[in-house]
């Protein structure tokens, strides 16, 4: 039986139910609510029903409904966020410091690695320009890989590794230990507090590391430059930025900022939504990372293919 | 009853008629009922599982019932926007089983966390003063500038304490407030709940195992058993009942 959740809410068996527990909640708590509590019951329901009817679900199934399950929680808080990100009061304060903790105290890390990636890369490349005699080249080609594509990447892979899986465990350790719903009943907005500053902090501070990367490669990079080809620093520069061009710099912002969010939000959600005691903790860290690294890498592959057709 | 103070008869402000919760396949909650009166502290007692947190995380609008209505102040808690649940908690204080400290803030950030966030205009030395005025009140101004990772557990109970009283609430709810207490640090908790409720005029209800803590502190006591009120009354009629479960608990608490 291989069902989608939603082509089983049209069965004529279920969508009756479906109906009867939209309607089961009262329209104060918004349509949307409404929807979600209908949806995910449904699929409680049917997840009830099927394991007394002896399993005849196959895996595929199962996961389809997983999958849609989690698409459906993940729009839900996209559009909360969203939502909460554009309404007052805005905690300025808050923001300001999640900027500093995100922003800040990666630097060492951005520094060492931009600084290897430029390095490594002019070495790597020299051998086939010499090949030849291009090695004049060496600037130009390096901008262009550092600041299109390694810079952004670097970034926010790093900053996937340390940034989203510090957002995850925090988040998620407080969730287990209550002391998101203690924020809750306090009156304390913790969604604001918590999800909408690190995510606001972590897109606007990982575009800002990422300009750093890029700065701090083409520096390890002049460095190898020169103990080699005796180039000097503005001969350097104005080969290095010969062939950017606005867009270029457009695009790698662009994804630097998708990539920020992508870190941000998907720190938060992993960990405000956390469960199962400290198990969960571990968990909400380690899909964290592991899920905003995925979706970097699509995103990279979508924003380098519109760049490329706007080109 | 260690104090006496006033209850007002004629004033629920905790209403809970018919209500069910049950997480899956699990029955929790089979139809509780349960009055607060206006001033009277309630104490909840029931075996471990049987769904007591489960229970005032509903009344806090933390977790949403299956079926019933939960009125408290005058309000269906499950029929409010966020804004007007969020309006209503201020006047909830809910210290948690296991206090819940905000663990990377000082003593100090956790009090002033909910009156910054929802006092925005209050003045630094006016917020000063609460803190400093709260702490002494659960007898812990020394410890102002620790972090909750440097208190014991019966310290931290009280902060956590404190940190509800800083919104001046209306009704209490606490849980477990003595569990994983030696007797003498119970006595000081029980003698809080007492204060507290003295100081600020508060409705409560207490959830406990602790038969010591119960009649300390409770004008009425409320056994819950499989998901349903099973006794209520005051101290005396309930343990006076033969019900084997109420003996079973009578003698764990005081013949063990
Ligand atoms: N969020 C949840 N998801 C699933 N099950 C839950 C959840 N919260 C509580 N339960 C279950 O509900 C039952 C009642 O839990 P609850 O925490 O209210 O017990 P309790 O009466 O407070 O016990 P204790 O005295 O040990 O604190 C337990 O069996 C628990 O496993
Ligand atoms: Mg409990």
């Amino acid at each position: 039986m291989r069902t989608t959740s939603l082509a089983f809410l049209s069965t004529k068996r279920h969508s009756g139910r479906f109906f009867y527990n939209c309607c089961a909640f009262t329209p104060a708590q918004g349509f949307d609510v409404c929807l979600y509590t209908a949806v995910r019951r449904c699929i409680f329901q049917k997840r009830i029903s099927l394991a007394n009817e002896t399993t005849q679900q196959s895996g595929l199934g199962a996961q389809w409904e997983e999958l849609t399950l989690g698409l459906y929680d993940a729009v839900r808080f996209l559009g909360r966020l969203f939502r909460q990100a554009i309404r007052p009061p805005f905690d300025f304060h808050e923001i300001i410091r999640q900027c500093f903790e995100i922003g800040y105290r990666s630097l060492p890390l951005i520094t060492l690695t931009g600084f290897v990636t430029g390095i490594v890369f002019t070495k790597q490349s020299r051998p086939s320009l010499v090949s030849f005699g291009a090695t004049s080249w060496l600037p130009s080609l390096i901008a262009i890989a550092m600041i299109r594509a390694l810079a952004p990447l670097v970034t926010a892979l790093i900053c996937a590794g340390k940034v989203g899986s510090n957002i995850g465990a925090e988040l998620g350790s407080m969730k287990v230990t209550e002391q998101i719903d203690a924020m809750e009943v306090s009156g304390a907005r913790p969604f604001d507090f918590l999800v909408v500053t690190r995510v606001v902090a972590s897109t606007l501070m990982i575009p800002v590391l990422a300009m750093y990367c890029a700065f701090v490669g083409l520096m390890g990079s002049f460095l190898n430059i020169y103990q080699n080809e005796k180039t000097s620093f503005i001969t350097f520069i104005s080969d290095a930025f010969e062939q950017i061009g606005f867009l270029d710099i457009g695009t790698s912002l662009t994804k630097a900022i998708a990539f920020g969010f992508t870190i941000g939000a998907v720190g938060c959600y992993k960990g405000f939504y956390a469960s199962n005691g400290t198990q969960g903790v571990g968990k909400a860290a380690n899909t964290a990372v592991v899920l905003s690294m995925f979706l970097i890498f699509i995103e990279e592959l979508v924003i380098v293919q519109v760049s490329n057709w706007l080109r | 009853m260690a104090y006496a103070h006033q209850i007002d008869y004629a004033q629920r402000v905790i209403d809970i008629r018919g209500l069910y919760k049950s997480f899956g396949p699990l029955k929790v909650l089979q139809g509780v009922d349960l009055d607060v009166f206006k001033g009277e502290n309630v104490v909840v007692l029931g075996r471990s599982g049987t769904g007591k947190s489960v229970l005032i995380k509903i009344i806090a609008g933390l977790l949403p019932p299956d079926a019933g209505t939960v009125n408290v102040l005058g309000r269906h808690v499950s029929e409010l926007s966020e804004e007007e649940l969020r309006m209503l908690r201020l006047k909830l204080g809910f210290s948690f089983q296991n206090s819940a400290l905000y663990d990377s803030m000082s003593i100090r950030e956790n009090l002033e966390f909910p009156v910054s966030r929802n006092m925005p205009g209050m003045s630094k030395t006016a917020l000063d003063d609460l803190v400093k005025e709260t702490l002494d009140a659960v007898g812990l101004l020394n410890k102002i500038d620790r972090m909750p990772s440097e208190l014991s557990g019966g310290q931290r109970k009280r902060i956590g304490i404190a940190r509800t009283l800083m919104l001046k609430p209306e009704i209490m709810l606490y849980d477990e407030p003595t569990a994983g207490l030696d007797p003498v640090t119970s006595v000081e908790i029980n003698n809080l709940i007492n204060e507290v409720q003295e100081r600020y005029n508060t409705s409560a209800i207490i959830i406990t195992h602790d038969l010591a803590c119960a009649k300390a502190t409770g004008d009425r006591l409320v056994m819950l058993f499989e998901g349903k009120v099973a006794k209520a009354g005051s101290f005396k009629e309930v343990f006076a009942s033969d019900d084997p479960e109420v003996q079973k608990f009578y003698n764990y608490n005081f013949i063990q």
